[in-house]
């Protein structure tokens, strides 16, 4: 089989396992594929090479490439998502004086996101009647999974993110000294970004992406639209060797071997057992009190690799909501081209595994484990519930913008 | 009414380039250029210089912090774009090749940032070269202390003259079609795995 060559660009993160994996354990090979992997310092770089075509392919937050195709990035270029490297991954991190303030408004050590965030808003309201400083929180950049579902948590317990708290952007791996240091009261991040503040006894986990919406996108893969226009057989290729490597990592008997493979230098650089959290699920919260989370992080599972244009459109309501860009029929279509479901399908067409049957679905629908999908094979998908019960219907677009702005409304 | 001089701002951690670029820049006659090394407290940094143009290297993970900065107004009093001339795209990758970054206030004229943009692109360029030339510089010192360890094992081992001890090395490098430095590691890696008396 003829190589191709495909550079990639990842950062630092335990979500990028699905590309190393690909590469490190022959995955891409097989499918004739010379995967060539560099490791990246900040998502600007990733978004300025994809940009010049040092790379063809990037690990992405999932509203990046939505961001950079609606010109909001100071360097923009046509990049599409065909693949999706997980579902979930992230916690809610606060400082353990935040902490002590919200147990004593109620919060528990159970992660839920309900009772944390009321305990949060109560302090959040003391804090300010006593003339003290907003809480600062830190994200890991405006375009991300984490800077929307913090948000969208924090507005859903009745907190305004924009007034109510200051939000800020640290880069993940300097969160956890950031927050030692009293310079940021919370953050959002991937794990192991989170167990790091854990073990050092400086934070505690509040709550977590998959408790905030469960089976939600996070990280995808971003590509350089003109690799699927001149090498679409080398990008269907490359796909079929992330699938065959995210059912890898799915595979709990492979964990051992992944996290040892994550763990060195070029790639995670942190030890197996604090990324063993994020791939089984039992989390540390602090001070001991260790907690089950279903679905905490999905590599493959649940159609996990699926680039729903419904995952797309929820990113970009949440751009219209906190002002990034103005809702319109055009914007809206942009964000729906920008992940593609049909170059997924036709890549993995010739390997028979079961296909969701539709591009988009309602958003929350599920609330409990449904089998669905095509050709005979079996997928389950759900539950995907968002935690204050709300559907996202993507073809009613309009009325869920509207009504997140009228609820922002009755908070002020 | 407009500055005359336009203030710039090199945020690098490497201090040795950051004065590389620093003097470029004021020997082309830019007398105001703010260096900042180290990232805690940049907002207040930035607020203070009111930059026109900020050189940044690619290797500073901060670049996302910064760039939300410049998109919130507080920080920044007038927005700032990525370069000042988006179709400009050789001058973009030639940056990016160079591993440098410019941010630059929005509605100056290209004519007046593209020479110092071009500036710290081929400060860039030089400071890459001579890291590389000190690395090289570094790799050839050792090759030549590896080489007299090999010349000196030959020459206890087999009696050898120093001269005929470095032309057998350099036979064999020859013959096996291999660096000089490469079979004198090689020796040397046996002669200590055999210990002493070994060869």
């Amino acid at each position: 089989m003829a190589e191709h060559e495909i550079n990639a660009g990842f950062m630092p993160l335990f979500d990028s396992a699905v590309l190393v994996i690909a590469r490190e354990m022959g995955f891409a090979a097989r499918e004739g594929i010379h995967l060539k992997l560099s490791r990246e310092t900040s998502w600007a770089n990733i978004r300025d090479r994809i940009a010049i075509g040092h790379f063809d392919v990037a690990h992405m937050l999932g509203p990046m490439p939505i961001a950079c195709n609606l010109g909001l990035t100071p360097l923009a270029s046509d990049t599409i998502v065909p693949f999706s490297l997980g579902l979930g991954g992230n916690c809610v991190t606060v400082s353990n004086a935040v902490w002590d303030g919200m147990a004593a408004h109620g919060a528990l050590a159970d992660l839920d996101p309900t009772r944390s965030g009321t305990a949060l808003g109560r302090l959040i309201r003391a804090r300010a009647a006593a003339g003290e400083s907003p809480l600062r929180f830190a994200v890991t950049h405006p375009h991300s999974g984490h800077n929307y579902e913090l948000r969208y948590w924090l507005a859903g317990c009745g907190i305004d993110p924009a007034r109510e708290v200051e939000i800020v952007i640290v880069p993940p791996p300097f969160m956890a000294d950031a927050l030692a240091a009293g310079r940021i009261d919370g953050y959002c991040a991937g794990e192991p970004w989170n167990s790091v503040s854990v073990v050092a006894g400086t934070g505690h986990i509040a709550t977590v992406k998959a408790a905030i919406w469960r089976a939600s996108p996070e990280k995808v893969l971003g590509v350089r639209k003109s690799l699927a226009r001149d090498h679409p057989d080398a990008l269907s290729a490359l796909l079929r060797a992330l699938h065959h490597a995210a059912r890898w990592c799915q595979e709990p008997a492979n964990h051992n071997d992944l996290t040892a493979l994550m763990a060195q230098p070029a790639f995670l650089g942190k030890p197996a057992e604090i990324q063993m959290r994020a791939l089984t699920g039992r989390l540390d919260v602090g001070g001991g009190a260790v907690r089950r989370v279903e679905d905490f992080f999905l590599p493959f599972d649940k159609a996990a690799n699926f680039p729903w244009k419904s995952h797309a459109l929820w990113f970009y309501t949440q751009m219209v909501r906190w002002g990034d860009v103005a809702h319109s029929p055009e914007h809206a279509a942009i964000a729906r081209d920008c992940y593609r479901p049909d170059l997924y399908r036709a890549a993995l067409k010739p390997l028979g595994v079961a296909l969701p049957g539709a591009n988009a679905k309602v958003e929350g629908a599920l609330t409990t484990a449904t089998p669905v999908g095509s050709a005979g094979a079996s997928l389950v998908l759900g539950p995907d519930g968002f935690f204050d019960g709300r559907i996202f219907d993507p073809d009613r677009l309009d009325a869920y913008i509207e009504t997140q702005a009228s609820s922002l409304q009755t908070i002020d | 009414m407009s500055r005359a001089a336009l203030r710039i701002l090199i945020i690098d951690e490497n201090r040795i380039r950051a004065a590389i670029i620093e003097q470029g820049l004021r020997e082309a006659g830019h007398g105001e250029v703010s260096v900042v090394h180290d990232m805690a407290g940049i907002a207040r940094r930035i607020a203070d210089i009111e930059p026109d143009v900020i050189v940044i290297d690619l290797e500073n993970p901060n670049r996302d912090m910064l760039e939300s900065m410049f998109q919130l107004s507080r920080a920044v009093k007038r927005p700032i774009a990525m370069f000042v001339d988006r179709s400009d795209s050789a001058s973009i990758e030639a940056a990016v090749d160079a591993g440098v970054s410019a941010y630059v206030i929005d509605g100056l004229r290209k004519e007046r940032v593209k020479p110092i943009v071009d500036m710290a692109i081929s400060r860039f360029n030089a400071f890459s070269r001579m890291a590389r030339e000190l690395e090289e510089a570094r790799g050839e010192l050792e090759s030549r202390k590896i080489i007299d360890r090999a010349k000196g094992i030959l020459m206890k081992s087999r009696g050898l003259s120093e001269q005929d001890a470095y032309a057998l090395l350099r036979k064999t490098a020859m013959n096996q079609n291999r660096k000089l430095a490469d079979v004198a590691q090689s020796l040397v890696t046996a002669a200590d795995l055999l210990g002493p008396g070994g060869l």
